[in-house]
């Protein structure tokens, strides 16, 4: 029998995977570290949560959500290309103004969710996020195929490249970062409804469990192709969620010392690949260097 | 087919690193004309195609293709009509994405592009044909991902795909400079298969005076920001190297020193 906690660890990855694929699309697809996610996560629940407590249908409210985030990356997109501001900061610029804007949204600091019918009322978070996962992933695996999608990638592999085959780079990125923000914000809808509340302070941090979940991934499955870099990104949410319930179950370390694991999962995974590359690129360095030495003969 | 009238371009204007890059430039290519285009380091080639393909504005002058003014329309509205490859193996292609998927890309050149599929079982059939006109056998590594290919290799698909949709203008900025002389020759070789084939209105830097001797029906040298040298069909089936470099010293008043002109 899995474990209970394992069970839950999974659930959460599924409802964390479109926040992954966001961050998959902006960091690795589009080379933009994009911090909207912190913003556009929360927007997400806060659109549904109010659309919810009014009475909308909960699918609408989910949708809706996707549009808010859409628009919030579609502005980040807008300040880095037309704007001309750097990639980091126009995402930390709309990180901070959507601290206010989901304030406006929510009126209050926290809305409750638990007397409402939510996505969750009827069918169980993992059998829903399952079918919603796989349908997610279908789609955007078949876009990134499509003469728009392969434009989106090549505006990241090789910008002047695209350019000079008439795609338009600045419309690929806005594109590519709304999408991004708009899977994201999904999450925040569909966690919200899951746990029965939004919070404004729901999405600190967000970017960097984004990130985790991608790197963890990739380590693992690869990303040689589309199929594979979107199944990483999923996985790597539930691997991530699994690897942060088993850390929490450590005697010592307490529920706030997840985001510090998390922040040591990204620099691990990032740090040793390239030792390991540069341990090897050595190994042979020396090994080719022997094989010389060899062929000299001894000076006498 | 290209027209350049009257064209100037000076680089940091008003600061001590002013840099007058071309003064003065008359060109009109017509329609199927090759020329090559020789000058020493610093000429100003790079600027005049930079300029032609629009990664550049003129700070004066008229730039026309088939008699539509287009000084102000960005690069990626003019690659309906203009094709370049790059002197850089790397530039013309996506490194992470496959053979058939940059063929792809290329394919739309110039088109709005939407949510149909990029690689299609018929296109694919095309693709696989073009390439193997290349006869390196790229056209059994279709779903390679290019970063794996030889720069040799992916300067000739650079070509591919900057030929096979029959642009307008075809503009080449001495990409034949990074790879090796074997390589170079096939690239070479390519070039001049494509180019007549389809017809090709084409601009071609190159370094190698042999090369812009042998190839083309119309050759250019360049000197200081300045085209000093126009030399029509009839005149260069005649051109020899010698000759070349004597009527660089007779219009400069300097002997052609850089060592970046290979003679052949
Ligand atoms: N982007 C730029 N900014 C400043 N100066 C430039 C730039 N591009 C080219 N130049 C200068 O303009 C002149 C012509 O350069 P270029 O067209 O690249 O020459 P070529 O290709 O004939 O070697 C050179 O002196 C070069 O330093
Ligand atoms: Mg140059």
């Amino acid at each position: 029998m899995i474990p209970d906690f394992i069970i839950r660890a999974i659930e959460l990855g599924l409802l964390y995977s479109l926040m992954a694929l966001g961050v998959y699309i902006t960091f690795r697809i589009l080379n933009f570290p994009d911090l909207t996610v912190d913003g556009s996560y929360t927007t997400g629940a806060a659109i549904a949560a109010l659309m919810i407590i009014n009475g909308f249908a909960p699918w609408l409210a989910t949708l809706a959500a996707f549009g808010g985030g859409m628009a919030a990356g579609a502005v980040t997109g807008l300040l880095h290309t037309k704007g001309k501001i750097n990639g980091l900061l126009s995402g930390i610029l709309m990180m901070v103004a959507l601290y206010s804007i989901n304030m406006r949204i929510m009126g209050t600091p926290n809305v409750s969710l638990l007397r409402e019918t939510t996505l969750f009322t009827n069918i169980s978070p993992m059998i829903f996020m399952i079918i919603v996962v796989i349908l997610v992933k279908i789609l955007l695996d078949a876009f990134l195929k499509t003469d728009l999608g392969l434009a989106l990638r090549a505006t990241g592999d090789n910008p002047r490249m695209i350019s000079s085959l008439g795609a338009n780079t600045d419309t690929a990125k806005i594109i590519g970062v709304s999408l991004s923000n708009g899977l994201v914000a999904c999450s925040g809808a569909f966690v919200a409804q899951q746990s029965g509340f939004a919070d404004i302070n729901g999405g600190v941090g967000m970017i960097v469990i984004g990130l985790a979940s991608v790197i963890i991934g990739e380590a693992i499955f690869g990303r040689m192709t589309v199929f594979r870099a979107t199944l990483a990104a999923i996985l790597g949410s539930v691997i991530y969620r699994i690897v942060v319930s088993l850390a929490l179950r450590v005697e010592f370390l307490e529920a706030s010392d997840v985001k510090l694991i998390t922040a040591v999962i990204v620099v691990i995974a990032l740090v040793f690949p390239s030792i390991g590359r540069s341990w090897s690129e050595k190994k042979t360095a020396r090994k080719r260097s022997a094989e010389l030495s060899r062929e000299v003969p001894e000076r006498a | 087919m290209l027209k350049l009238s009257r064209v100037y371009k000076v680089f940091n204007a008003g600061t001590p690193n002013e840099k007058i890059a071309l003064t003065d430039i008359n060109l009109h290519l017509k329609p199927g004309d090759f020329v090559t285009v020789i000058g020493s380091n610093g000429a100003g080639k790079s600027t005049m195609l930079n300029l032609a393909a629009g990664t550049m504005r003129p700070d004066a002058g008229e730039l026309r293709i088939e008699d539509k003014l287009v000084n102000s329309l960005p690069e990626h509205k003019r690659s309906r009509w203009i094709a370049r490859v790059f002197q850089d193996p790397m530039a013309g292609t996506a490194p992470h994405m496959t053979i058939e998927e940059n063929l792809a890309m290329a394919y739309k050149r110039g088109q709005m592009r939407g949510l149909r599929f990029g690689v299609t079982r018929a296109k694919r059939d095309m693709f696989r044909e073009q390439l193997s006109r290349l006869g390196i056998g790229l056209e059994d590594r279709l779903r390679a991902q290019v970063g794996l290919l030889s720069g040799g290799e992916r300067q000739a698909l650079s070509l591919l795909m900057a030929t096979f949709t029959k642009p307008k203008i075809l503009l080449l900025d001495e990409h034949t400079a990074a790879l090796d002389p074997s390589r170079a020759e096939l690239i070479t070789r390519l070039t001049d298969q494509l180019v007549r084939e389809q017809q090709l209105t084409t601009m071609m830097v190159t370094h190698n005076m042999e090369q812009a001797i042998r190839l083309g029906n119309r050759l250019i040298m360049m000197d200081k920001g300045k085209i000093i040298l126009d030399i029509g069909p009839e005149q260069k089936a005649t051109l020899t190297v010698e000759r070349l470099l004597h009527e660089f010293e007779q219009i400069s008043g300097t002997k052609l020193s850089d060592d970046r002109v290979v003679l052949g």
